[in-house]
């Protein structure tokens, strides 16, 4: 069963975005591995996290764990909900020696899609085509907590007939940041705009990333503006042909 | 608050009990790299100028002199007490006040003068930094108070930088009070974040390495 | 959680202007910063960085012991120590010793420790002439503003706004060139600084080994300051202290970088008190204030603790996407941006503005550029959960809390979440054609909902959730 993943497809792809969650899966299938989806499977409990609820956290995450903890990969199509399990949830249950076992034994297992493709995988060219020009938009989370930069570009260069134009601002945030976008609508929604400026200057037709929340935030604000540029998650443009 | 009182509340807040000793501070960090002095007055040069600053080698003690004298070119000067400079003959150019001893003298000449002269301990090449200290031969407000500040340094007193520095003067308030580095002319980006030189400080600074 | 006060933002993110001013010269600073920590040019930031940090948290876990060690070395050169618990102690000492000089006319250093306790206004109430000195401090001073930035106070004005303060503050013309308003500050300030009986600085850095003050600066306004009164008092909280006048080394090469992109700023001043036997000039008295006002308190919380360590280069201000948008005069008191928002709740209290730890999309930029490495989103989302208990009897809080109460229970019940979410089929007439909808009914225009709406548009939630397609994608395979 050495080819055997786990996918975690994270709440915001599974009831937002399901085309995102099965390019994810045919693109690990292409690339020789056997998917399967556990189907109890909901959210990693981020939401609450950000939010100062700890304990409600606490009854989502030991829910994630339960679904999780026999995986022998778990592959997430997100920085940030990789990174809500592999950095928080050693301190959410730092008291209950059971779960910390059980999280200290799913961390080493917890891979984000495209750190997965490259360093478990070992492929770098899952012989997409897509004709045209993107930007990429470097998530924060993805970026600083679990250090993606290079990699998707990697993953990128391979991809026939796509041109990759970095924008200005890559890597300051869209102004998603889970329930801060609701708390603080003016200043997410001001972020999101300048976001969407630097991605106009490229030129680009799509803008890239590996975190469907981001996405949401950005596309969303895209066709506010009336532009006719799309936000694709990583996973659709490899699985393109 | 008295001293006791605050030192208490620290201690309360920390878990630490009186006269409990210190924790084993991290070790520390002073690299030094192996720098010849040409290169030194290289990179000293290099800095100071990116600065806006004025650096200027002088191969003899006249050359010095001479830089001096056309800076000078009819303007009034007072010049610091550091042996250098009268060694170097610049005590003796026309316009220089030297000698002064006394505060509110020299204070007054400062406020006037077009241009300070003054020695310096050291240099840092890699910043283009100067580094004072205030003695009977080198008063703090000659590098200060007047529009230009002209300094004079020995080339073998040019340092690689701060770790040097830190490493010749472990503690430099033994052997003074104000120990100051000067890096360039005075400026401030405080209106739209336009530089501007010379506000309070010196808006021009010539350093010459003897 | 409480409630936000959105209102709060609405003028810094309806000025065009100020958006771009703040936008570009934070952008500009992030630049600069970026270019002088280039591996190329600064090779060993990152173990840099690493030293400042443990240098930092050693000091304070041991900060009663510094604190003994740098008051013996000050007073055994004739300064003296003052230990004041809040700006009240402060003012009275700085009154009682005006008093005894005859001292009527005090200039001033940029601190931002005074700023915290408000001393210009206090000294003014007590009929005493407190002058700011730095260009930009001195024309916030004027127009009663409170800085913009730590480091960059008066980011948020322009050249004509600083032409109408200086006229009718100093009768003098008009005069919109940045640098001839320069010359009218240097002017004016040089008279005061000749002029002035106490000079009244901030400290950078406490010295323990030195019993010594460091003070970073450009304009020299630190230096005239520190030198020419008779008397110099230095303002500093407890935090400042770093044990080794060698670990300057360390420091020195981050905080210019960090705050302006200068290797070294103009003037660093390394001073150890009064004028000494033989030296010509500087003061003849040497007080050192050393302020808690609230920071032993900080100091208690060991999880939080490290938030004492910042150096105040303002680093994160320029690099958070929310101080961006909203300016510094956004935030409740004197420290904004994302250093504002983690010590001021505990400086403050968590009930005073609930709010602040929340106004982060916790991107993490900031502790990406910190100096001193704080993590400064951790600690906000330790802060969160502090306000969330604090807050737990209000409505809000309440309300707020119920509904991830639910949200955990229908989590942990994946067949009803996933009927849950099949529900959200009614709203595909709202698609605008491109699947994404700029309005919901009116009944659900409520609450997140309508807050996402106001901003940007929300997809059609799909016909089939990933896990309906996926059953169906299973079966196919099995056939």
């Amino acid at each position: 069963m050495a080819n055997h993943v786990s996918l975690f497809v994270t709440c915001i792809i599974d009831q937002f975005f399901p085309e995102v969650g099965v390019a994810v899966a045919d693109v690990l299938e292409r690339a020789g591995y056997e998917v399967d989806f556990p189907e109890r499977q909901t959210c990693c409990g981020q939401p609450a996290f950000n939010t100062g609820y700890h304990d409600e956290t606490r009854k989502v995450a030991a829910h994630f764990l339960d679904v999780f903890s026999d995986a022998e990969y778990v592959v997430v199509p997100s920085g940030s909900c990789t990174s809500m399990v592999v950095h928080h949830y050693e301190e959410l249950f730092a008291n209950d020696p059971k779960r910390l076992e059980q999280t200290r034994r799913l961390i080493p297992r917890m891979w984000e899609f495209s750190k997965f493709l490259l360093e478990v995988a070992g492929v770098e060219d899952l012989g997409a085509r897509y004709d045209g020009i993107v930007t990429f938009h470097d998530s924060c989370h993805g970026l600083r907590a679990m250090k993606i930069k290079e990699g998707p570009r990697r993953l990128l260069s391979h991809v026939r007939g796509l041109e990759l134009r970095e924008m200005d601002a890559a890597e300051e945030c869209c102004g998603f940041g889970g329930t801060f976008s609701v708390k603080f609508p003016g200043i997410s929604g001001g972020m999101a705009r300048t976001k969407i400026e630097s991605i106009k200057r490229t030129g680009a037709g799509a803008v890239v990333g590996v975190d469907s929340s981001c996405l949401m935030q950005i596309r969303g604000a895209l066709s506010r503006a009336g532009l006719p540029i799309q936000a694709l998650h990583l996973a659709q443009i490899l699985a393109s042909r | 608050m008295t001293r006791d009182e605050m030192l208490q509340n620290v201690r309360t807040a920390l878990g630490r009990s009186a006269g409990q000793p210190c924790t084993e501070p991290p070790a520390v960090r002073l690299l030094i790299p192996e720098v010849s002095v040409e290169e030194r007055i290289q990179k000293f040069s290099t800095a100071l100028d990116a600065l806006a600053g004025h650096a200027f080698r002088a191969h003899s003690p006249d050359e010095a002199r001479e830089y001096a004298v056309q800076l000078l070119a009819g303007k009034t000067a007072i010049a610091s007490n550091a042996p250098l400079l009268r060694e170097l003959g610049i005590t003796g150019i026309d316009g220089v006040r030297s000698g002064v001893y006394e505060r509110d003298e020299l204070r007054g000449l400062c406020a006037t003068a077009d241009i300070g002269i003054s020695g310096a301990d050291y240099a840092l090449a890699d910043t283009g930094s100067l580094v004072m200290l205030s003695s009977q031969e080198e008063a703090r407000l000659v590098s200060l108070l007047p529009p230009l500040h002209l300094a004079f340094v020995s080339k073998d007193r040019i340092l690689t930088g701060l770790d040097e520095l830190f490493t010749l003067l472990p503690i430099p308030a033994e052997k003074t009070s104000s120990m100051v580095l000067i890096t360039g002319p005075s400026r401030t980006a405080d209106i739209e974040q336009i530089l501007i030189r010379g506000v309070h400080g010196p808006g021009e600074v010539h350093v010459v390495v003897v | 959680m409480p409630a936000i006060p959105n209102e709060l933002f609405e003028t810094p993110l309806s000025d065009g202007r100020l958006q771009l001013a703040v936008y570009s010269a934070t952008g500009r600073l992030m630049d600069k910063r970026k270019d002088v920590v280039d591996a190329s040019v600064l090779p060993d930031y990152q173990e840099l960085r690493d030293q400042a940090a443990q240098l930092k948290r050693h000091t304070l876990d041991n900060l009663d012991y510094y604190l003994e060690q740098l008051e013996k070395n000050i007073t055994a050169r004739g300064g003296k120590v003052i230990f004041c618990r809040d700006g009240s102690e402060v003012v009275d000492f700085l009154v009682k010793l005006a008093r005894e000089k005859n001292a009527q006319r005090i200039v001033k250093s940029k601190s931002m420790t005074t700023e915290e306790i408000s001393l210009n206004e206090h000294l003014e109430e007590k009929k005493l002439e407190p002058v700011e000195t730095d260009l930009g401090e001195y024309i916030l001073q004027l127009a009663h503003h409170r800085p913009f930035h730590i480091v960059a106070p008066a980011l948020h004005l322009t050249r004509y706004e600083v032409a109408d303060i200086f006229s009718s503050n100093l009768g003098v013309e008009r005069e919109v060139v940045p640098e001839e308003q320069t010359k009218i500050a240097r002017k004016v300030l040089r008279e005061k600084f000749l002029s002035a009986d106490i000079g009244i600085s901030g400290a950078n850095f406490l010295i323990a080994d030195s019993g010594a003050i460091v003070l970073v600066e450009n304009e020299g306004n630190a230096r005239l300051t520190t030198t020419a009164p008779k008397t110099h008092v230095a303002i500093a909280g407890i935090e400042k202290l770093i044990p080794r006048a060698q670990d300057l080394a360390t420091f020195l090469k981050l905080l210019g970088r960090s705050a302006t992109g200068q290797p070294l700023t103009v003037y660093t001043s390394f001073l150890s008190g009064a004028r000494r036997e033989g030296e010509i000039d500087g003061p003849d008295e040497f007080y050192l204030i050393l302020l808690d006002n609230g920071r032993t308190r900080l100091l208690a919380d060991q999880e939080k603790r490290q938030s004492l360590c910042c150096i105040r280069c303002g680093a994160c201000l320029n690099h958070c996407p929310v101080y961006r948008k909203i300016g510094g005069h956004s935030y409740p008191w004197v420290y904004s941006g994302p250093i504002g928002a983690v010590i001021t709740p505990q400086y403050k209290g968590l009930n005073q503005d609930p709010w602040l730890p929340f106004a982060s999309s916790l991107c993490g930029a900031c502790a990406e550029v910190c100096p001193v490495k704080i993590e400064l989103p951790e600690l906000l989302l330790a802060l969160r959960r502090d306000v969330n208990k604090a807050q737990s009897g209000k409505l809000y809080t309440k309300i707020e809390r119920f509904i991830f109460q639910a949200w955990a229970w229908l989590l942990n019940h994946p067949r009803l979440y996933d009927m849950a979410g099949s529900m959200s089929g009614v709203l595909a007439t709202e698609d605008k054609g491109n699947g994404w909808m700029s309005r919901v009914p009116g009944l659900m225009n409520v609450g997140p909902l309508k807050a996402w709406m106001s901003q940007r548009d929300l997809p059609v939630p799909p016909e089939r959730s990933f896990r309906r397609i996926w059953r169906n994608r299973a079966r196919r395979t099995q056939d």
